[in-house]
């Protein structure tokens, strides 16, 4: 789960990592009366659920209040475009407006989930501020590597390793071993994925500082912390998204024109994979899951549906314990109910078969069954093609 | 005898008391398994379906001798109830379940690593050995008994590829689901291993997908060291990079873990990967002639 840049910032100042002073605005007027309480001078910076802000013109210094509410002005509502959000960009609802801070060195800094050993592990690099997949590339040997072991946690003595292979010395080395061990000490009782400073840095004044905070949630643990629920903010989402989300449907919105339901995520990959291969384009990926009810299909059904570009639908339901003609009800009732003539393949297998697709061939819908896979992509490709 | 189950296997079902662990319990002993017990912490001294049910896994293992256990408890006790089968000295744990958090997978595989317990999963649909036994949500009918060890991580493709091995005469010796997690048991270079040593297998079929470097470390391993042919199918190359697809441990990041790569990471230590889902069991077919 992600939070945008001011959520992140406030969990950091609640975990004794000095953060710069900021207030998250909702309008342009905000910002100004937020940029007046800084004392004129401030940095404007568009918080969404993406990185890259600001070669996009997300982040602006503003060298006075009313500067500041121009910049804001033009930022509130537009779609920001950057590598990392796609072509449609990311909507700017929220700002976050900052004192301005003087670096003088700027580090990178860490916690994240390392698959290969199944632990967490920090990263760090006196090369802050930039791309750290890039300096993981062509300069590996400047970034530090420290895996920690579930048992003993990050130990203070492993914290001054990396202070030191820093640069840090003195009382900045050891504000830095604190700041690591409550960045570990967050990612944990957060139950985060993922905590990232892009840039730490030292300011000029010889004080240390998170300038950027990325804080990624795991998923699997929002059960115990409900409070999360509240921070997400929708207009970063895909409505869709979020409208499966509600009925624990795992849906990715994408660009085609084949809207797809599947039994299991593989099995999802695969179909989306095999449609692909026969000439089609999916419209989107959905695993509607092992245990799914009529009503789980019938609602997987309609959230295909509400996206205007399918103009046709790949069901793909393979040996579960789901009934047959279960799906197929819930896949009729949608489809009825929304009088969706659109070409429909459906391949299924396992218990009550016959009886699903009697019940299917006999709704009076635009459909065609199929038993096998490659055949149910090629049905599904052919028919729309026809359709034009 | 395959691997990790067979026949004579005496299975606990952690969370039999919960729909999912009575529906699959039964399931699993109908199968032909031997479903020993059923362990519920306040529910002890209870049957389900005569299956007697303890408190304690290790009340459970002292009494019945049990040796696997099948995990349907939900995610906030999912990882303890690892570490109360690791604790009990179960030989193999299956853990079926969806959202265990990963810092309780952190601790779980760290105390596994150190302990005799072979764990599979978590997120995974558990291991069968065809005709023998079956530890998980597999439907039965469609396995047929036979040479090739299936290893996979994902559920409903692992059916379609065996079915397609079933249907081209390939039976299985046993087909181990290890799971979409990013923190899962055995890896594939794990049940690989022991696919090689394994004299009831005479090929493997791999099936995996995006995010990861666990099919890099598996190529790796196979190019050195396996004597048997492996053919695989790799899901998701047509996946936009950064999004989670449905498993959590499938999502490219930072470019790391594409299809294509692992495809030609696969290709280049000698195992025939299929380009289509619908030419899986070929691809074997292709690999067990030679």
């Amino acid at each position: 789960m992600n939070i945008h840049e001011y959520q992140a910032k406030e969990i950091f100042s609640a975990f004794d990592i000095p953060v710069p002073r900021g207030r998250m605005a909702l309008t342009a007027d905000q910002v100004e009366r937020a940029a007046k309480m800084m004392g004129g001078r401030c940095v404007v910076k568009a918080q969404i659920y993406a990185g890259g802000r600001g070669k996009a013109g997300g982040v602006q210094v503003a060298h006075h209040p009313e500067q500041a509410h121009e910049i804001a002005k033009e930022l509130f509502g537009k779609r920001l475009v950057t590598p990392q959000t796609g072509p449609e960009g990311l909507k700017v609802r929220r700002v976050l407006v900052e004192e301005p801070v003087d670096p003088s060195r700027e580090y990178y800094l860490s916690i994240t989930l390392d698959r290969n050993t199944s632990r967490y592990c920090l990263l760090a690099s006196a090369e802050g501020g930039v791309d750290i997949e890039e300096v993981a590339t062509k300069t590996p040997e400047k970034i530090f590597t420290l895996t920690i072991d579930p048992f003993t946690g990050l130990r203070p003595f492993q914290a001054r390793k990396v202070a030191l292979f820093l640069g840090f010395r003195g009382s900045l080395c050891e504000d830095c071993v604190e700041l690591i061990l409550n960045l570990y000490r967050l990612c944990l009782e957060k139950d985060c994925s993922l905590v990232e400073i892009n840039p730490l840095v030292v300011t000029k004044a010889g004080w240390l500082l998170a300038l950027d905070a990325k804080i990624n949630f795991d998923d699997n643990a929002i059960f115990r912390h409900w409070e999360y629920h509240d921070m997400l903010d929708y207009s970063q989402m895909d409505p869709l998204e979020i409208n499966a989300g509600k009925f624990d449907l795992s849906y990715i919105k994408l660009d085609g024109n084949i809207g797809c339901m599947v039994n299991g995520a593989g099995l999802a990959m695969a179909t989306l994979d095999v449609l692909k291969e026969k000439g089609g384009e999916p419209a989107n990926f959905l695993d509607v899951g092992g245990g799914a009810t009529r009503e789980k299909v019938a609602e997987a059904f309609r959230i295909i549906l509400q996206d205007r570009g399918v103009e046709a639908v790949f069901v793909n339901i393979f040996g579960g314990i789901m009934r047959c003609d279960v799906i197929a009800q819930g896949i009729i009732e949608a489809a009825s109910e929304k009088g969706c003539t659109l070409p429909i393949v459906v391949r299924m297998d396992g218990s009550q078969v016959e009886e699903g697709k009697q019940l299917l061939l006999e709704s009076g819908l635009n459909v065609q069954c199929t038993d096998f896979l490659g055949e149910g992509a090629e049905c599904v490709v052919r028919m729309l093609a026809q359709e034009k | 005898m395959s691997i990790l189950i067979n026949k004579n296997s005496r299975v606990i079902v952690q969370g039999i008391t919960g729909k999912a662990g009575m529906f699959h319990a039964k399931q699993c002993r109908e199968y032909g398994t031997q479903v020993v017990a059923g362990v519920t912490p306040g529910k002890g001294g209870i049957h389900v379906e005569g299956i007697p049910v303890f408190d304690t896994m290790e009340e459970a293992v002292r009494i019945t001798k049990a040796d696997v256990s099948m995990i349907f408890v939900p995610p906030p006790g999912a990882a303890d109830a690892i570490l109360e089968a690791a604790n009990a000295g179960i030989d193999v744990a299956v853990c079926i379940t969806e959202g265990v958090p990963i810092r309780d997978m952190v601790m779980a595989k760290r105390v596994i690593n150190d302990s005799k317990t072979l764990l599979i999963g978590p997120n995974c649909p558990g291991v069968i050995t065809p005709g023998e036994a079956k530890v998980g949500i597999m439907p039965g009918y469609i396995h047929k008994k036979g040479k090739i060890g299936v290893v996979s991580r994902s559920g409903t493709l692992t059916y379609e590829a065996v079915k397609q091995l079933t249907d081209l005469g390939l039976g299985q010796s046993t087909c181990v689901g290890i799971g979409g997690d990013p923190i899962i048991g055995m890896k594939f270079i794990d049940v690989l291993k022991m696919f090689n040593d394994d004299p009831k297998t005479e090929g493997v079929f791999m099936i995996g997908e995006i995010g990861g470097g666990a099919e890099e470390e598996a190529a790796a391993w196979i190019k050195a060291n396996m004597k048997k042919p492996v053919a695989a199918f790799i899901a998701g190359v047509t996946a936009p990079p950064g999004k989670r697809m449905g498993h959590a441990g499938a999502i490219i990041t930072g470019g790391k873990g594409r299809a294509e790569d692992k495809i030609a990471t696969l290709t280049e230590a000698g195992v025939n990967v299929s380009l289509s889902p619908t030419r899986m069991g070929e691809a074997m077919a292709e690999v067990m002639k030679k």
